[in-house]
């Protein structure tokens, strides 16, 4: 299982100017640590269950779809009704990038790399990486399976991984 | 269909205002408002006493208050904003004309000032200049958490996901990228104000840095300073003012679901998709046919997006805007569909599509160092993603 050194950034550098420097405000109001999600309602569930291992998706109780990014009604038949059910976590890649820099100073320590956008076997897309897959090996139609990385206490970060 | 109510031929842009476009001009964001301002009321022939309407980016740091006391207190009776971005970029024009035509206003300003040169940043706030993706926050409440945390951080980015799922599902090229970049770069060496003069040959454009596959350096917008106004007010009463006035034929906007969310976005169908949506809607009002087009201004933040731009348009079939920009398709002198004559947001300057609006008017008043021949009618789009908005501007 990857750890969070793999998607942190070590060598973030400390937001302290050096003795002498005078700081442009544009250094000043960088973003230097991770962005990470901020959990709210609609969502906890998932970010409850990323946090045991799980990925778990809604799924509208009348219509049977599945959706993501969580929300509290159906895109297709406006039902209310959902559970949170677990997904394969099989899927493939649907589309990707390359980012080769610029980037936020959080990233800058893992450039170049993946994003790529899976479309998982319940048929829904999700933005996420391929751990240790080199850029010249990405493909779409890849087939990747989820696997979870701590981040915080709160927050696990789904990832993928090559499969079969 | 066409109704009573209709904004068709009701409303014109009668005065353009620009200041220098430079990657950094050292002016705060409301000094280059009120310049770029002034120069549209004199070029209209107003006072800027006379504005009693405003639109704006919800965006827009300089905000109505700011603006008033500056220019001489008028009494204003009108005021919106667009939101999301890019994509408001002509829907600003749209908000007016459908403010003209209800009778709220007479004379509207329409406007952005933007120091988006990379060293341009003069606050903490995303908005408040520079590139607003080095200043995101930390804590991630919004439907961004949901693709920022996975590096994916900024638009650029986020196209180029998008671009390349067009590449898979049609084979564009990035000879096809080049054939933008280089037409509008050709566009920018005939303008005196483009910030981006040099020449751009094919090999220049191949060897130069990935940014985000696919896209390179001289596939993205550039990063400038600058600020654009135009005054808008009736086409009845832009009769009466000093220049030929730049009628808006039509005018339309759509939302489906927000572009940079992707989980979202790839589970609509093409037809729903926004700017297909706003290009329907629009020939409909129009009452013409892409073909009849005289110009085209596309909200060029990446040559990429021209390219799907150009079939969400209706210009190209489906996958087929990379050949339509082969060989001299989007040249001024001889293309299928001259596109960004003043060289576009690639080559000219990145003030939020403003700019290319400014040369739709040129176009239209027959003043481009760019001149498409017979120029009649102008499609000015915002950015393709989602919500987005466009006009159709005809001489008189």
């Amino acid at each position: 299982m990857a750890t969070h050194e793999d998607i942190r950034a070590p060598g973030a550098r400390p937001s302290e100017p050096s003795r002498g420097e005078v700081p442009s405000p544009r250094d000043d109001h960088l973003t230097r640590s991770l962005p990470l999600p901020q959990p709210s309602q609609d969502n906890a569930a998932f970010y409850a269950a990323t946090a045991r291992g799980e990925l778990r998706l809604q799924r509208c109780t009348p219509c049977r779809r599945f959706r993501h990014y969580p929300r509290p009604a159906c895109p297709y038949c406006l039902s209310r009704d959902f559970t949170w059910e677990p997904s394969s976590g099989h899927g493939t890649v649907y589309t990707w990038t390359i980012v080769r820099g610029p980037t936020l100073p959080a990233f800058q320590d893992k450039l170049p790399y993946n994003v790529v956008d899976v479309l998982l076997d319940e048929g829904v897309h999700f933005v996420s990486e391929v751990l240790d897959c080199p850029p010249e090996e990405i493909r779409a139609g890849m087939p990747v399976e989820a696997t979870f990385v701590p981040v915080t206490d709160e927050i696990t970060l789904v990832k993928f991984r090559r499969c079969a | 269909m066409r109704s009573e109510s209709s904004i068709r031929d009701q409303a014109a842009i009668v005065g353009t205002g620009q200041t220098r476009f430079s990657k950094s001009l050292g002016l705060s964001e409301y000094e280059m408002a009120v310049e770029a301002i002034f120069a549209a009321c004199e070029d209209a022939g107003i006072s800027p006493r006379e504005i009693d309407g405003l639109v704006r980016y919800d965006m827009e740091q300089t905000d109505e208050e700011q603006l008033l006391s500056v220019l001489g207190n008028p009494l204003l009776r009108f005021f919106a904003g667009t939101g999301w971005g890019g994509g408001g970029s002509a829907s600003v024009l749209v908000v007016a004309a459908t403010a003209i035509t209800a009778g709220m206003a007479d004379t509207i300003l329409v406007y952005r000032s933007r120091a988006r040169g990379k060293q341009s940043s003069y606050g903490k706030d995303p908005k408040q200049g520079g590139r607003y993706w080095e200043k995101l926050a930390t804590a991630l409440p919004g439907l961004n958490q949901w693709h920022v945390p996975q590096g994916l951080v900024s638009a650029f980015q986020e196209m180029a996901m998008l671009s390349m799922r067009h590449r898979i599902d049609h084979g564009t090229t990035d000879d096809h990228y080049a054939d933008v970049a280089i037409a509008f770069r050709e566009h920018a060496m005939r303008n005196p104000n483009a910030v981006m003069r040099a020449p751009l040959t094919r090999e220049d454009h191949h060897a130069s840095r990935m940014i985000a596959d696919p896209l390179r350096l001289f596939d993205c917008n550039i990063e400038t300073d600058g600020a654009v106004a135009f005054i808008v007010t009736s086409a009845e009463r832009a009769r009466d003012l000093r220049q030929p006035p730049a009628v808006i034929l039509a005018g339309a906007m759509a939302a489906g679901s927000h572009h940079i969310r992707l989980s979202t976005m790839f589970e609509r169908s093409w037809e729903e998709d926004s700017p297909v949506r706003v290009a329907k809607q629009l020939y409909e009002m129009a009452g013409v046919k892409p073909r009849e087009i005289g110009a085209a201004f596309f909200y060029d933040f990446f040559t990429s997006l021209v390219i799907i731009a150009l079939e969400q348009y209706g210009f190209a079939p489906r996958g087929e805007g990379g050949p339509f920009a082969a060989d001299g398709g989007l040249s001024w002198q001889g293309g299928r569909l001259p596109c960004n004559t003043n060289g576009g947001q690639l080559s000219e300057a990145f003030i939020h599509g403003f700019n290319n609006t400014s040369e739709a008017v040129r176009q239209i008043r027959g003043t481009s160092t760019s001149q498409v021949e017979g120029c009649d009618l102008v499609l000015v789009a915002g950015g393709n993603t989602d919500p987005t908005g466009a006009v159709i501007l005809r001489r008189a």
